[in-house]
């Protein structure tokens, strides 16, 4: 019988810690799908962020590195510095990304730094209990807004990516999501460009990803997935938003 | 050979590219912009990395990831910049990372002022940011001392793992003194550093199994004993690194204990004590981590008393307290914020202390 489906070599065969239907363990497998498709292997060089994905490196099967939270742009910069024929991407939470880090990855796109970001935007702070994130939408409840974000006490929603694609620097950034098999098929392609462009010298590229934490949105899996389609591409549409 | 006048920064900055550094990445400050600076022009000519980072911390853990891909990386700032380091400084020592951080010292605290200090000599000796780790710590006294250091540095770094830090002050960083090994090598290419002696070090896993640079240790008792080995290492760094230098100790009643530009100072007074017969000599940590904690603890035996002399309020004194144990008096004379002791008051106190007029004054 001819197989159709297996696990990413990339991938190793490890008992996940995420919960279910989290959308990390799917961007962890896109990621590592496109890896072994591209035939990098070898040559990745990976920087984990601090968040859930914080042991990333217990499922890929490449070289990884830690990063305090938020400075992972900087690493990735030091790693790429030293080794620029390899190819080294961070994959940062919202928190990571918009919060602590938001100097560093503006600085880095700006930087033109020749490296891809995966950006997994779940709208909270899933690890330290599921708190207000950059991202989180208006009225939504977490455990730092009861009551829901209120714009006049918490600020808006953070387009982080879009705020982004205005750098020069940044030469490709696309927003995707986790939510149907649809989309997740568009979204290993826009990871498999991210990484293309990497190895053809292009430059920048990030990839933010819109996936569900039914844990802290309080939902069911599914539901969490039509909330993504329902309610939060409405605030962060789908799409190429820069291709230079 | 001709002498070279040369400003410690840039020295220091000269000395690393000598020593194979090939990543630097910084933020501008003063009393050391001169080595972001010196970094600039040297590793864009030799071919290696220079990023002129939007914030320390940003520069810590650019260096961090430099380092975890093999490299002899390097950093520099002043006061209120290495407390932002701090935070990379603590995961550096965490994943047993080398790499060498340059503190020119200046007034504090807070922004305080641009005058020379030695008051981040807790925060360097201590650990300074989170957790139980030690870095080692280089205190230059003179602009060529700068330069053997700053290669020792970068060897320290590599054999045990473990960011090295440089401290300096304003005074060091700024002064223009004649330099003899710098003129065969200045503007020399970058020493080629072999990196295939760090099997540890990311560089994408061709034939081997992957590497991975953590300091996240979840697991019942890892980090315990993660703890334990780096420990273990603060131990054989211990035994082995402690320099210093003496002068007349041997014959010395009272023992003057100064690192870095203080030393210096004393060093004037100490002679001038000398020719009025005085027998006052002195103790310089080279290493202030590991500090020179048995050699103290000898020279406790024949010594009348020491004193302690620094640019801070009197933070060295703690560590030859620990060493002299009680066995003989300690006294201090300090000038915080950017004061600088001058000859003469040190001078008078060494007199004081040896003619016991006013032993009780100036004890701490
Ligand atoms: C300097 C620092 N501050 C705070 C924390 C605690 N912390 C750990 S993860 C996290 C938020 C992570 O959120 P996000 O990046 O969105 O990732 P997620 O867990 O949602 O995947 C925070 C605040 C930390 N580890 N370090
Ligand atoms: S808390 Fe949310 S982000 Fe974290 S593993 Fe669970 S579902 Fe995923």
């Amino acid at each position: 019988m001819k197989k159709i489906f297996e696990r990413p070599k990339s991938l190793r065969d490890v008992p996940t810690h995420y919960c279910a239907g989290c959308g990390h363990s799917l961007a962890h497998r896109l990621i590592c799908e496109v890896i072994d498709e591209l035939g990098i292997r070898e040559d990745v060089i990976a920087v984990c962020p601090v968040g859930c994905a914080v042991i990333a490196y217990e499922y890929w099967d490449f070289d990884c590195s830690e990063a305090a939270h938020g400075r992972t742009p900087c690493v990735a910069t030091g790693i790429k510095r030293i080794h620029p024929d390899k190819i080294v991407f961070s994959y940062q939470g919202d928190g990571d990304l918009a919060a602590i880090g938001t100097a560093e990855i503006i600085h880095t796109a700006n930087r033109g730094e020749n490296i891809t970001v995966i950006f997994i935007n779940n709208g909270v702070y899933g690890m330290t209990n599921g708190q207000m994130a950059p991202t989180t939408m208006i009225g939504q409840r977490t455990s730092t807004t009861p009551l829901g974000r209120d714009i006049t006490r918490d600020g808006y929603p953070l387009k982080i990516t879009e705020l982004l694609a205005q750098l020069p620097g940044s030469r490709y950034v696309e927003r995707v999501s986790v939510d149907t098999p649809a989309n997740v098929i568009k979204a290993k392609a826009a990871i498999k460009k991210a990484f293309k462009n990497q190895i053809d010298k292009k430059g920048f590229s990030l990839v933010e990803v819109l996936s569900p934490c039914p844990t802290y949105w309080g939902l069911s899996p599914k539901d969490a997935c039509m909330r993504i389609s329902g309610e939060m591409t409405k605030e962060y549409p789908l799409g190429v938003i820069k291709d230079t | 050979m001709a002498k070279i006048m040369m400003c410690g920064n840039e020295v220091i900055g000269e000395a690393a590219v000598h020593a194979g550094c090939t990543f630097y990445a910084g933020y501008p400050i003063t009393p050391q912009n001169e080595l972001t600076q010196y970094m600039a022009s040297r590793m864009t000519e030799s071919g290696g990395t220079f990023i002129q980072a939007e914030s320390e911390l940003a520069a810590i853990n650019s260096v961090f990831g430099a380092a975890a891909a093999g490299a002899r990386a390097m950093t520099s700032s002043s006061s209120p910049g290495i407390s932002l380091k701090q935070e990379g400084i603590s995961y550096l020592a965490a994943c047993q990372l080398p790499a060498v951080i340059v503190n020119m010292m200046r007034g504090g605290p807070g922004l305080g002022n641009i005058a020379p200090s030695q008051a981040d000599y807790f925060q360097a000796t201590r650990g300074g940011g989170h957790g139980d780790y030690r870095t080692i710590v280089l205190a230059p006294s003179a602009v060529e001392e700068a330069w053997h250091l700053t290669h020792l540095a970068f060897d320290l770094a590599d054999e045990y793992r473990n960011p090295v830090l440089i401290l300096g002050d304003g005074i060091l960083g700024q002064m223009m003194e004649p330099i003899e090994v710098v003129r065969k090598h200045l503007h020399g290419k970058i020493a080629n550093h072999d990196m295939r002696h760090k099997p540890w070090a990311l560089t994408g896993c061709k034939g081997r199994k992957p590497n991975v640079i953590r300091s996240l240790y979840l697991g019942e008792g890892e980090l315990e004993e993660l703890n334990r080995l780096l420990q273990m290492k603060y131990d054989r760094v211990k035994s082995k690194e402690v320099r210093f230098e003496s002068l007349y100790t041997e014959d010395s009643d009272l023992v003057v204990v100064a690192y870095g530009t203080t030393s210096r100072i004393v060093r004037s007074a100490i002679s001038k004590a000398r020719q009025e017969r005085l027998h006052v000599g002195m103790l310089r940590p080279v290493t202030l981590w590991p500090f020179p904690e048995a050699e103290l603890q000898k020279l406790a035996k024949r010594a009348k008393a020491f004193l302690v002399v620094e640019m801070s309020a009197g933070q060295m004194v703690d560590d030859v307290k620990l060493s002299v144990l009680g066995k003989k008096p300690i006294h201090f004379y300090g000038r915080a914020g950017g004061g600088i002791p001058t000859e003469e008051a040190i001078l008078d106190i060494i007199r004081d202390i040896l003619r016991a007029k006013s032993r009780n004054k100036v004890r701490v």
